[in-house]
């Protein structure tokens, strides 16, 4: 394989694990561990060592003055995180938005069993359904927003005709 | 001064139990759970996420419950509880550009790219109290559905920047000043500023705008664009070497077309005032941004005219809420030994005072 390619493969790896990271992050606690404990059935959590306990912190979100100029603290926000290792070696980050111990080490969880090979099934299983929740609920907000956008229509005063 | 005064104890724990007698209210009325607080009282949750300056639904709506919904001892709550954890870093500026609006609306200009959206507002309702909410059990309402159309909903500054029609934002340096970290010093830069304002208490903020419109530093403004969405916040994250979505917000952003400035070498342009705030906020942020401006007369070039808006000491140290009401509510906790002192002072003075008065009679 060239270094080009190569390269690719790294981008699309590391592409996809961002993606779902970001979906793992933002996912409704409730239904995060639903899909875990489906997905598990009647198993436990796999073996893992826990690198990094699951801990509660903040991240400072920042915006820009104008949307567009100099960066700003806007204030912070709820995330927690977790580490894991799998006994072969393959190692799991979970971040999620708010204090959800659990969510974060299903989180480190569920990347880490991506790492080790079985991203199709955990996507198929866990992170499609999530995908396609957010975007039921995304659209239909923007559904509803679209529902109040005003029509203009001019008026045509008699005096003025 | 202050001094132990010991005794109190058995009064202080029945006084905290008749807090929360008093908190849970008559037992015959079912209890408040904090989701329904979250769900149902959301505009107050966003207050407190907002000058608690912590995005948490959850804690905000447990903080009001716990305060019998004092909003500003919600917030100190929140303050408290924000402290006692660790910060794991800071986000990249949100991209309020690529905003999923539930609302977005322009005061300048009528038809824009996007459309004017109006979202679940209060704006044209008759503002009569509406009895049928008082009962319970009531059909879930249900909103219609549009077709959304698809595509972006640029910033309406955008369009006037593309002509140079208004100032152009300057960059800063990219790691912002914190008042959560240094204290507070002048003098401010604008970031510095806005994380103050975003974080003040709502009242204060809008007395201060209101004070500009009044003719106390006036700077015209017309609301360019209001929106208010949900946007993603996007952390690097050092142990992966790349970045990620840690979650996201609801904001509320406001940006003012204000009065123009010009001088003999540069041709006349609008400026700007800006606000962003957590949550479904939007008096706060209106307001914002029309503080923002105010505070921004020096970096404009504009006189002082001696308006309170326009002082950046006066308002950013009376802006905060917290800080206010701690300093103003110690004054009810023992000042026995000063007072003590006070006393004994008049008492001297009226002796000395009366004896002279005799003195005189008697001369």
């Amino acid at each position: 394989m060239s270094n080009s390619a190569m390269q690719s493969v790294e981008d699309g790896a590391q592409a996809s694990r961002r993606a779902r990271l970001s979906t793992l992050a933002r996912a409704p606690e409730a239904e995060l561990l639903a899909l875990w404990s489906s997905w598990l059935g009647d198993r436990a959590d796999p073996a893992h060592e826990v690198l990094r306990p699951p801990e509660i912190g903040t991240v400072m979100v920042r915006g820009r003055a104008g949307a567009t100029g100099a960066p700003f603290n806007l204030g912070e926000m709820t995330v927690t995180r977790a580490a894991v290792r799998l006994p072969d070696g393959a190692v799991g980050h979970g971040h999620v938005q708010g204090r959800s111990k659990r969510a974060a080490l299903v989180a480190a969880l569920i990347d880490a069993l991506s790492e080790a090979g079985q991203a199709e099934a955990l996507d198929a299983a866990i992170l499609a359904p999530l995908r396609r929740q957010a975007e039921a609920v995304r659209s239909g907000r923007a559904a509803r927003a679209a529902a109040t956008k005003v029509e203009f229509f001019t008026m045509v005063r008699g005096d003025n005709a | 001064m202050y001094v132990a005064v010991k005794g109190g104890e058995r009064a202080i724990d029945n006084a905290h139990a008749w807090l929360a007698e008093e908190r849970r209210g008559d037992p015959g009325v079912a209890e408040l759970s904090v989701a329904q607080i979250r769900e149902q009282l959301s505009l107050a949750v966003n207050r407190v996420m907002a000058e608690g300056s912590l995005y948490d639904p959850d804690l905000a709506a447990l903080a009001i419950k716990q305060a019998r919904g004092d909003l500003i001892e919600a917030v100190f709550l929140i303050r408290a509880y924000r402290t006692t954890l660790p910060r794991f870093g800071a986000s990249r500026p949100v991209d309020t550009g690529a905003m999923s609006c539930d609302r977005r609306i322009s005061a300048t200009f009528k038809d824009l790219p996007g459309g004017q959206v109006l979202g679940p507002t209060f704006d044209y309702t008759h503002r009569l109290l509406d009895f049928a909410l008082a009962a319970e059990g009531l059909a879930v309402p249900e909103a219609e559905r549009g077709a959304p159309a698809e595509g972006p909903m640029p910033h309406v500054t955008g369009f006037l920047a593309r002509e140079d029609l208004i100032q152009p934002e300057p960059e800063g340096a990219e790691t912002p000043r914190d008042l959560t970290r240094e204290p507070l010093d002048f003098p401010a830069d604008r970031p510095l500023r806005l994380q103050a304002l975003t974080r003040g208490d709502e009242g204060f903020v809008l007395s201060m705008a209101y004070s500009t419109q009044r003719g106390y530093g006036r700077n015209h403004p017309f609301v360019g664009e209001l929106r208010i969405g949900t946007v993603t916040v996007e952390m690097d994250i050092p142990e992966l070497g790349f970045s990620m979505d840690v979650g996201e917000v609801v904001l509320t952003e406001c940006e003012t077309v204000n009065q123009f400035k010009g001088s003999k070498t540069e041709p006349p342009q609008f400026t700007r005032g800006y606000g962003l705030v957590f949550g479904q906020t939007e008096r706060k942020a209106i307001s914002m941004a029309l503080v923002d401006r105010a505070l921004r007369w020096e970096e404009l070039g504009e006189d002082d005219v001696g308006a309170p808006a326009q002082d950046a000491e006066f308002v950013l140290y009376h802006s905060d809420n917290v800080q206010a009401t701690g300093f103003l509510e110690h004054i009810k906790l023992p000042h026995y030994v000063d007072f003590q002192s006070e006393l004994e002072l008049i008492r001297r003075l009226r002796r000395e005072a009366m004896a002279a008065t005799r003195r005189e009679a008697a001369e």
